[in-house]
């Protein structure tokens, strides 16, 4: 194996060469970087890169040569170039959330996915563009300029992490971590043509994750193939001290779904058995033609409406044919309060943000702008000039719905409808269904400028934002393409069924084949 | 005097600083007197993506403090944000709970009444929140300077209903909640290094009316008299001014010490909205009814139940033990004496006057004093059974206070164990009647009331050895 067809290379092929002593690290780097330079990953191209150094990057690269020599244990991601999104904290890169109040913002301490893809083996390259503070469905909200979509430079790559999505699509990295908090890792993956995740609230830790809305913020994996995502989060995941919200549930060896099997049992010795295997062996190719004999799939009516783009409704029900022709029933359900979703999430997470993002007021650190006139009017000019309109409009939004006299009408109200979107997707996983299929958005990647209204945009999200509210995990795949534009479908399972999302993304990618990109 | 026509009525915000080794949400460390910004991380200096997590000692600290005051723990509380921009606070939010507290109900005696009965002030709610840091504003000329080292460390904050009616019942409550809070061993609670501070909110009304009236918020006070004293004042400015047609109005006022005058604050807190909601980056705090059980099953014993236990064990006055429980440190040492020499009037009587002046001569806590309760026991049993005589006792224990030996090794370095030998004794007797011929004569021929001067003289003599009880039966068969 070598580098010379890097693009194709898949995360697992990587670490395994790596491993073999076949390709050296730096090598990969070099090429990691040579194809964000022949793509124009920079910012008066695609615009999806922000922060790189390639120097540091390929020194790291050498450094990581001496362990490989020493047979040391490298790690499941073993030389994998990945990307980041802007509002991860890391060491050595700047972490701005693409926004102008954190310019030149340096993290001193690293989030703990970055930690654990380190201690994986990884090495991270880039951070990527974003809307600002993650908010926005486009990542036309970067102060930083919009990202570019690959596939149509005209387009948007989706957003919040378009940046992370297109690096994948370009060819970047294999690999690429985003955000969510109403579909912003899942709406871009479809966008891009690539596969993206957001793991059960809990699963992941959000330490070092800067917080949008904390009660919904979730890191997730952009994957050129559902492998390459399982990879990612399975390095990823697991409890962490630092973060209070974070699950202690095991964490399965998510690449075995590939096998097309139900999910482990914690007590199964089997289980333990492959564990002690996890690091070296490349897992082999899911069985073809791959079954999902007894897999219930739920087909939500509230999902597809009479609006829905005609062409993203056929991609949906070639998908869903697929997954009967594997062995599945499909069969209708209702989610009936997720029409909902969208009203609930901009209350709760803009409230959150209000909160969140007190912490920029020009005292500690990030963008200070004083006019001399005293504290008060030091705060409204940082705050003024850092945040973008987007930010300031959620700001606003959610320090009025937490205002005395509004909070029991709105902040209060939402909680309680959250709680009902979460009973709703309870008792449908109750009922008997394993998974549930949707499209990934309404319809695909639109021009960029071409939506200035902020509700229009929010509605990019319909489909998405009830598995943050629910906090269930939620996966999107290629499922093929309408003209050259990519389109998705979502897969959604039970709190901390993973194993069974993962199963169903595979059985789907193997069971489309080129179809999933034509 | 416009002051009779009204009633004070009062109720008190007491914030105290737990005494954990590191913050409530961080493991930063929470001591007093670094300097400055050196016990501060990313979680207390509110870096993009730092997190939150519970301190497990706080909870501890802060249940036994509730479960002391007789509240009721909640099994199930709620942290919030209490939302607010100032530059010592670094995250924009202070974590708090608001309407989901560790503990309400509970209250603290006071004191008697004119008939007797128990004067009780109820407390509201007790619940867990994190300090800010400090601003220094006059420190550097023009710039206010912010120390993050008191950022995020624990406080509990106890809400009193409006019990209070007097300024030196708001004192008496004070002092016994601090004593309390001490038997519990939970904070410092001391006010001069910030680790107990008291708000205070006040109205006046007609007696006998129900309706409360418009109150005032009294802050900045750094004592308990400066709180009497801020109250009597506030007291003093609400009833002229309903005297005079005016009316409170409802805002915060800062207690000048030094002219003893209140001033509104400048930041018009009253005017806040601080924007409560539940904070999304911690799990509710479930406390196991098992652990609260266990908890308060080995609460340390509070200072009504000792001074009870004490008068009864060790035979002291109701007025005596006032003064031994004072501080738990000195009931602790004080019992040790009692119940290691069996003799609770002489370790009272030892406690109270050469202890506690050797204590604060010299600076030092009771932690810290050389002389072990054991061995003050056994220097008291050395007196009682006749071994050294009170006077060389007290020479003794200062010898122990220097250097933290025994009582008897001190005793016989210093040869100051009594003597009770006849003819030594007779022997000191001849020699002082010989020195001092004039009393000698006069005791000699019939004046008995000279016999004290002359035992005296021999005691002197003997550096404090001669048994007095012996000294004065062989001067009686002299006189004889």
């Amino acid at each position: 194996m070598s580098v010379e067809n890097f693009v194709e290379l898949s995360a697992t092929a990587i670490a395994a060469s790596v491993r073999a002593g076949e390709i050296s690290p730096a090598d990969v780097i070099r090429a990691s970087f040579a194809r964000a330079k022949d793509i124009g990953a920079g910012a008066d191209e695609l615009n999806i890169i922000l922060y790189a150094d390639e120097k540091a990057s390929i020194e790291e690269a050498e450094e990581m040569q001496a362990r490989v020599n020493s047979a040391a244990d490298l790690g499941i991601l073993a030389g994998v170039p990945v990307a980041i999104k802007d509002n991860i904290a890391s060491l050595g890169l700047p972490t701005t959330c693409a926004s102008r109040i954190l310019k030149g913002y340096v993290s001193p301490f690293e989030a703990t996915v970055v930690s654990k893809l380190r201690a994986n083996g990884a090495m991270i390259v880039a951070k990527t563009n974003m809307d600002e503070f993650a908010m926005g469905s486009s990542t036309e909200n970067s102060a930083y300029g919009p990202t570019r979509n690959p596939l149509d430079v005209r387009c948007v790559a989706g957003g919040s992490s378009g940046g992370s999505a297109a690096a994948v699509a370009a060819g970047i990295t294999p690999i690429a971590l985003g955000s969510e908090t109403g579909g912003s890792v899942r709406q871009p993956a479809a966008f891009c043509g690539v596969v993206g995740l957001k793991p059960t609230y809990g699963r992941v830790s959000r330490y070092g994750l800067v917080a949008f809305a904390s009660s919904l913020d979730q890191v997730g994996v952009v994957g050129r193939s559902v492998d390459d995502a399982a990879l990612g989060l399975e390095a990823i995941a697991g409890f962490d001290k630092m973060d209070s919200t974070s699950s202690d549930a095991k964490v399965p060896i998510y690449r075995l779904a590939a096998l097309g099997k139900p999910a482990p049992v914690a007590e199964n010795p089997d289980t333990e058995a492959m564990r002690i295997g996890r690091s070296p062996v490349p897992l082999p190719p899911p069985p073809s033609p791959t079954t999902l004999a007894g897999v219930v799939i739920g087909k939500p009516i509230e999902y597809f409406p009479d609006t829905l783009d005609q062409s993203t409704r056929e991609l949906c029900e070639r998908a869903l044919d697929r997954f009967r022709s594997m062995g599945a029933t499909i069969r209708d359900v209702s989610l009936p309060r997720s029409p909902l979703a969208i009203p609930v999430y901009y209350i709760l997470a803009p409230a959150e943000a209000s909160s969140n993002l007190a912490r920029f007021d020009g005292v500690r650190y990030g963008l200070r702008v004083d006019p001399g006139k005293g504290l008060k009017a030091m705060y409204e000019a940082t705050r003024s000039e850092g945040f973008g309109p987007e930010v300031t409009r959620r700001i606003l939004l959610g320090t009025y719905v937490l205002s005395a006299g509004y909070y029991d009408a709105y902040y209060r109200k939402a909680q309680a409808v959250r709680t009902l979107i979460s009973e709703d997707f309870r008792s449908v996983f109750a009922s008997g269904v394993h998974a549930i299929f949707t499209p990934t958005t309404p319809t695909p990647a639109f021009p960029i400028g071409a939506i200035s209204d902020p509700y229009e945009m929010y509605l990019n999200d319909i489909f998405t934002v009830t598995a943050n509210l629910a906090g269930v995990p939620a996966i999107s795949v290629p499922i093929g393409r309408v003209r050259h534009l990519p389109v998705g479908g979502q897969i959604i399972t039970a709190h901390f069924d993973e194993y069974t999302m993962f199963r169903v993304a595979y059985a789907l990618e193997a069971g489309l084949g080129r179809e999933a990109h034509q | 005097m416009s002051r009779e026509r009204y009633e004070m009525v009062v109720g008190l915000e007491v914030h105290v600083q737990l005494k954990t080794r590191t913050k409530a949400f961080c493991g930063c460390s929470a001591d007093f007197g670094a300097p400055p910004n050196v016990n501060t991380c990313p979680v207390c200096l509110a870096l993009p993506g730092a997190l939150p997590v519970l301190n497990g000692h706080a909870v501890e600290l802060a249940t036994r403090a509730a479960l002391g005051l007789g509240c009721k723990i909640d099994p199930v509380s709620i942290f919030a944000r209490k939302n607010y921009f100032y530059p010592d606070l670094p995250k924009g939010y202070q974590i708090s709970q608001f309407d989901q507290p560790l503990a309400t109900g509970g209250s603290v005696v006071i004191g008697k009444d004119g008939q007797g009965n128990d004067i009780r002030v109820r407390i509201t709610r007790l619940h867990m929140e994190e300090d800010a840091g400090k601003s220094i504003h006059d420190r550097y000329p023009g710039v206010t300077a912010i120390d993050l080292n008191r950022s995020g460390v624990p406080l509990i904050e106890i809400v009193s209903e409006p019990d209070i009616r007097t300024a030196s019942d708001a004192g008496a409550y004070l002092r016994t909640l601090k004593q309390i809070l001490q038997y519990l061993d939970v904070s410092d609670v001391s006010m001069e290094e910030g680790s107990l501070r008291v708000d205070a909110n006040i109205s006046v009304r007609p007696p006998g009316q129900n309706k409360l009236g418009t109150k005032t918020e009294v802050k900045n006070m750094n004592s308990f008299s400066g709180v009497e004293k801020a109250l009597e004042s506030e007291f003093a400015r609400q009833c002229a001014l309903i005297d005079a047609g005016g009316k409170v109005e409802q805002q915060t006022l800062l207690w000048d010490g030094a002219r003893e005058t209140v001033r509104p604050s400048r930041s018009k807190e009253g005017s806040h909205d601080y924007r409560y909601f539940p904070e999304p980056d911690l799990l509710p705090l479930t406390l196991d009814h098992k652990w609260i059980h266990e908890t308060r099953a080995h609460l340390p014993e509070l200072p009504d139940a000792r001074k009870k236990r004490l008068v009864e064990e060790h035979g002291i006055s109701t007025t005596e033990v006032e003064q031994l429980t004072a501080a738990p440190a000195l009931a602790d040492y004080f019992e040790a004496v009692a119940r290691a020499s069996r003799d609770g009037k002489a370790a009272y009587n030892w406690v109270m006057g050469e202890v506690m002046v050797a204590v604060r001569s010299s600076d030092k806590d009771f932690d810290n004093f050389k002389v072990r309760p054991a061995d003050l026991a056994q220097l008291l049993n050395l007196v009682r059974d006749g071994t050294i005589s009170h006077t060389a006792a007290k020479r003794v224990f200062a010898r122990m206070v220097e250097t933290g030996h025994q009582a008897a090794q001190v005793a016989a370095d210093e040869g100051l164990l009594q003597v009770g030998d006849e003819s030594a004794i007779a022997t000191w007797v001849d020699e002082v009647l010989a020195e001092h011929p004039e009393e000698a004569k006069r005791y000699l021929s019939g004046e008995k009331k000279l016999q004290g001067v002359l035992v005296g003289f021999v005691m002197k003599k003997s550096k404090g050895r001669a048994d007095p009880k012996r000294v004065n039966q062989l001067l009686s068969g002299r006189g004889g």
